[in-house]
C-alpha cells in the first residue's frame, strides 16, 4: 500500500503501462522534461526516453491526428490535453477520425488511443481551463468515456484504458489532483466500464462522476445530520453508462438525482434520467432531477463558486426529490 | 522586406540600436523619428513592465487568479503598437500588455482578467485592441477575417493615409505550430489580406524550445506562404518599430500580408503557475539580461544627452505612482454576479434562460433572506422544502 494523490497514482499508473508494453508511448505539450503541467507525466521522459515519451509540437490537432497514426502502426499512444478548453483544435481528428476509423474499416483496424484530458473547475484559473467537455464525446459513437474520482481508480483506470482496443477520452479531475488515498497495486480492480456505489444509503441516490464524487459524499455526511440517508454512485465510465449499478439503487431508493459540473441541457444528466425513466419508471417516488452547471459559458473565477454544483444545491435538491 | 527561403543561408536580423545602445544603419530600415519619440518609448516601455511586476506581487499575494508576464518583451510590444496608425486594428494573444498599453487600454481591465471578475472588459471597438484569446493561435484567423473584411469595406489602397488601415495579428513561437495560424497565412495570403503577422518569438513555448516547433527561422515560413517576412532584433524598440511601420504600410496600401518575427526573450515564467528551473538553464537567461530592451535605450538617450538622471527619475518615480495606483484600482474591482452572466450569453435572450436565472435567483434569496439569523454555513441559512416543488418551464433544476 502507498499513499499517493491523483497526480501520483496517474504516474505510476502510466510507468506501470510504459513498462508492460514496449508499444506504450506518451505525447503531449510539455509532457517530457516539465513532466506536464499537473506533473502526471514527471519522470518518464527521464527513464523511458525522448522515442516513448514525446514533447509535442503546440498542435492538438497534430497531437491526436499523429497519435491515431502511431495506433494504425501498432502503438497504442497516451495523448495528453493541456487543459480541457484547449481539446477543441483536436476535435476534428477525435470525432471524425478516431471515433470513426474502427467502424470504417467493418472492424478491420483498432485505434487502441488514449486522450487523457483534466477536465473541470475549482481552480481559479482564467477562460479556457475549467471546462466539461465530457458530453461531446459521450454523444459520440466509437469514443469510450472514463473518468476516475480517487487514486485508486486513477491507478487502475489509466492502465486499463491503454489496454483497451478502442479509442478513450480519459478525464482527470484536476481540482482533485491532490486528492490522497492508500493505494494497493497488488489488488485487481474492478472492471474499467462500471460503476461503483461509494456510499450505500435509502432515501436518494445521488449519480456523480470526476469532481462531483467528493461534493456529494460531503452532501450525504451533511444530509445524514439532517436525517437522510443517500447513497452515491461514482458512475467512472460515461460512454458506455454502466446501468445495472444505478438500476438496482434506483429500485431501492425510488429517487436519484444527477450532479455534473458540466453545463445542464443535454448533459450526461439528461442521458441517465432518460434511461432510469424509461427502465425504473415503477420505481421512481420522483422525478429525476439534476443538478449541474448552468447553460452559460463557464464563468469568469470569482463567481465559479457559485456557478459549480456544491453541497448546498445538492441538498436542496435532495429536499426538493424528497418533498414529492 | 527581404525574403530568404530554406533551411541554409545567413540568418538576417534587423538592428537598429545595439544592446549597447549604438544606433546602426540598415540599408532597407531607418528609424525616422527623433529623441522625443524615443524618450516616449522608453516611457512606455518602463511603464510595461512597471504594470508586469506590479500584476506579478498581486498574482503572488493572491489577488490574481493567474498572470502571463511580458518580462523582456516589452520593445517587441511597445515598437510594434507605437508604429500603429490611428485606424489600425489589433488581435492580440494574452501577453501584450504593453501595445494594449500603447492603445490605451486601462491596465487594470488586463488585470480584471486576470482576477478573473471577467472575460476581457475593455471595449476593444473603441480602443482597437481586440479582447485576449487564451486558446493558442485562434486570433490569427480572427485578424485574417477582420482584414478580409477592411479590404471588402474599401479602406486598402485609396491613397488617403487618412481613410486606409490594417490589421495586426499577434502569436508566439509555439502558435506557429497550430493549424489556426497556418491557415491564416494561407487564406491572408490568396485573399491579399491588409495584415501583419507579428510573432513574437520567446523562444520559449512553456517548457519547450524553439526548435521543437520550427528547424528553421520563423519568419522563412512567410516565403513557403507568398509573402515576405523578416526577423528583427525584439528587444530593439527602433527596429521593432521601423519594420513594423514598414509592414502596416505595405498592408495599407493593397499590398498584401506579412510577417515579422520578433526574435526576443521570455525573461520571466510562462505564467505564475509555470517554473523555468525545471526546463532551462539560468546561463541562457543571463545571457538574454544582456540584451535588455530597456536598458539599451536609456544608454542611448544618455549618450544623446536627450535624456538627463532627471527624465529617468520622473519616468521611475510615473511608474511607481502608477503601479500603486493600479494595484489599489485593482482590490477595488467589483465581483461579477453570476446572475448578470445570464443575460451575455445570447444577443436575443431565450426564454429558458431567463427562466434558469430567475430559478436561481430565488434560489440564491432563500439564502439572502435568512442571512440576519445565520452566521453558519449556508445550509443552515436554508428553509426546509415546504412541498412538492413545481417544476420550473426549464425543467425545475439547477
Amino acid at each position: 500500500m502507498t499513499t499517493m494523490t491523483i497526480a501520483k497514482a496517474l504516474n505510476a499508473g502510466l510507468r506501470r503501462a510504459l513498462e508492460a508494453d514496449p508499444k506504450v508511448v506518451i505525447a503531449g505539450q510539455d509532457v517530457g522534461k516539465l513532466g506536464g503541467v499537473f506533473r502526471v507525466t514527471e519522470g518518464l521522459q527521464k527513464d523511458f526516453g525522448e522515442h516513448r515519451v514525446i514533447d509535442s509540437p503546440l498542435a492538438e490537432s497534430g497531437i491526436v491526428g499523429t497519435a491515431l497514426g502511431m495506433a494504425l502502426r501498432g502503438y497504442r499512444p497516451v495523448c495528453e490535453i493541456q487543459f480541457d478548453g484547449f481539446v477543441f483544435p483536436a476535435f476534428d481528428q477525435i470525432v471524425t477520425q478516431t471515433a470513426k476509423m474502427h467502424n470504417r474499416s467493418a472492424g478491420r483496424l483498432l485505434v487502441p488511443l488514449v486522450i487523457r484530458i483534466p477536465y473541470g473547475g475549482g481552480i481559479g484559473a482564467v477562460e479556457h481551463h475549467s471546462e466539461s467537455p465530457e458530453a461531446y464525446f459521450c454523444h459520440t459513437p466509437g469514443l469510450k468515456v472514463v473518468t476516475c474520482s480517487n487514486p485508486v481508480d486513477a491507478y487502475w483506470m489509466i492502465q486499463q484504458a491503454i489496454a483497451s482496443d478502442d479509442p478513450i477520452i480519459f478525464l482527470e479531475p484536476k481540482r482533485r489532483y491532490h486528492e490522497r488515498a492508500e493505494v494497493d497495486e497488488t489488488v485487481a480492480p474492478p472492471p474499467l466500464h462500471s460503476a461503483r456505489v461509494v456510499r450505500t444509503g435509502r432515501d436518494v441516490t445521488l449519480l456523480a462522476y470526476g469532481p462531483m464524487v467528493k461534493t456529494c459524499l460531503d452532501a450525504a455526511e451533511a444530509a445524514a445530520d439532517e436525517g437522510h440517508d443517500l447513497e452515491v454512485i461514482d458512475l467512472r465510465t460515461l460512454s458506455p453508462l454502466d446501468m445495472a449499478v444505478v438500476h438496482e439503487s434506483v429500485q431501492k431508493t425510488g429517487r436519484v438525482i444527477t450532479v455534473h459540473e458540466a453545463q445542464l441541457s443535454l448533459g450526461l444528466g439528461a442521458e441517465l434520467a432518460a434511461r432510469i425513466s424509461e427502465q425504473c419508471f415503477y420505481s421512481l417516488e420522483a422525478p429525476v432531477l439534476r443538478v449541474a452547471g448552468f447553460d452559460m459559458p463557464y464563468p469568469p473565477a470569482r463567481v465559479e463558486d457559485e456557478y459549480l454544483p456544491d453541497l448546498d444545491r445538492v441538498l436542496d435538491m435532495v429536499d426538493r426529490s424528497l418533498a414529492y | 522586406m527581404s525574403d530568404a527561403s530554406g533551411a541554409s543561408g545567413e540568418v538576417e536580423l534587423i538592428q537598429l540600436l545595439t544592446p549597447e545602445g549604438e544606433r546602426l544603419e540598415h540599408a532597407e530600415y531607418c528609424f525616422s523619428g527623433d529623441d522625443n519619440q524615443i524618450k516616449g518609448f522608453y516611457r512606455d516601455m518602463v511603464m510595461t513592465r512597471r504594470i508586469d511586476t506590479e500584476a506579478t506581487a498581486l498574482q503572488r499575494q493572491g489577488e490574481l487568479g493567474l498572470w502571463a508576464s511580458s518580462l523582456g518583451q516589452e520593445a517587441a510590444q511597445v515598437g510594434s503598437g507605437r508604429a500603429l496608425g490611428k485606424h489600425d486594428f489589433v488581435f492580440p494573444t494574452y501577453r501584450e500588455h504593453g501595445v494594449a498599453w500603447c492603445l490605451g487600454v486601462d491596465p487594470v481591465q488586463l488585470l480584471g482578467l486576470f482576477r478573473g471578475v471577467d472575460l476581457g472588459g475593455w471595449d476593444s471597438l473603441k480602443t482597437r485592441f481586440h479582447l485576449y484569446t487564451i486558446v493558442i493561435g485562434a486570433q490569427a484567423l480572427h485578424a485574417t477575417g477582420y482584414a478580409m473584411g477592411v479590404e471588402r469595406d474599401g479602406l486598402v489602397g485609396t491613397g488617403d493615409p487618412e481613410r486606409d488601415m490594417a490589421v495586426i495579428g499577434y502569436f508566439g513561437d509555439g502558435a506557429s505550430s497550430e493549424g489556426d495560424v497556418n491557415e491564416a497565412f494561407i487564406f491572408a495570403s490568396s485573399y491579399n489580406a491588409p495584415i501583419v503577422f507579428f510573432c513574437q518569438n520567446n523562444q520559449w513555448a512553456i517548457s519547450e524550445p524553439i526548435e521543437r516547433q520550427s528547424r528553421i527561422p520563423l519568419y522563412r515560413r512567410a516565403s513557403g506562404f507568398g509573402f515576405p517576412g523578416v526577423r528583427v532584433d525584439g528587444n530593439d524598440v527602433l527596429a521593432v518599430h521601423a519594420a513594423t511601420t514598414v509592414a502596416l504600410d505595405r498592408a495599407r496600401t493593397g499590398n498584401g500580408p506579412s510577417l515579422i518575427e520578433a526574435y526576443t526573450y521570455r525573461m520571466g515564467a510562462h505564467t505564475t503557475s509555470d517554473d523555468p528551473s525545471k526546463y532551462r538553464l539560468a546561463d541562457e537567461l543571463e545571457h538574454w539580461r544582456l540584451k535588455d530592451p530597456i536598458e539599451r535605450v536609456k544608454a542611448y538617450l544618455t549618450r544623446s544627452g536627450s535624456g538627463d538622471d532627471a527624465f529617468f527619475a520622473d519616468v521611475e518615480a510615473e511608474a511607481s505612482d502608477h503601479a500603486a495606483d493600479l494595484r489599489q484600482r485593482c482590490l477595488a474591482l467589483p465581483d461579477p454576479r453570476l446572475l448578470d452572466l445570464f443575460d451575455h450569453v445570447y444577443a436575443e435572450q431565450t426564454p429558458y434562460l431567463v427562466a434558469q436565472k430567475a430559478e436561481h435567483a430565488d434560489y440564491i434569496a432563500t439564502f439572502e433572506d435568512a442571512k440576519p439569523e445565520s452566521g453558519e454555513g449556508l445550509r443552515e441559512a436554508q428553509p426546509a422544502a415546504t412541498g412538492p416543488a413545481q417544476p420550473a418551464s426549464w425543467g425545475g433544476v439547477h
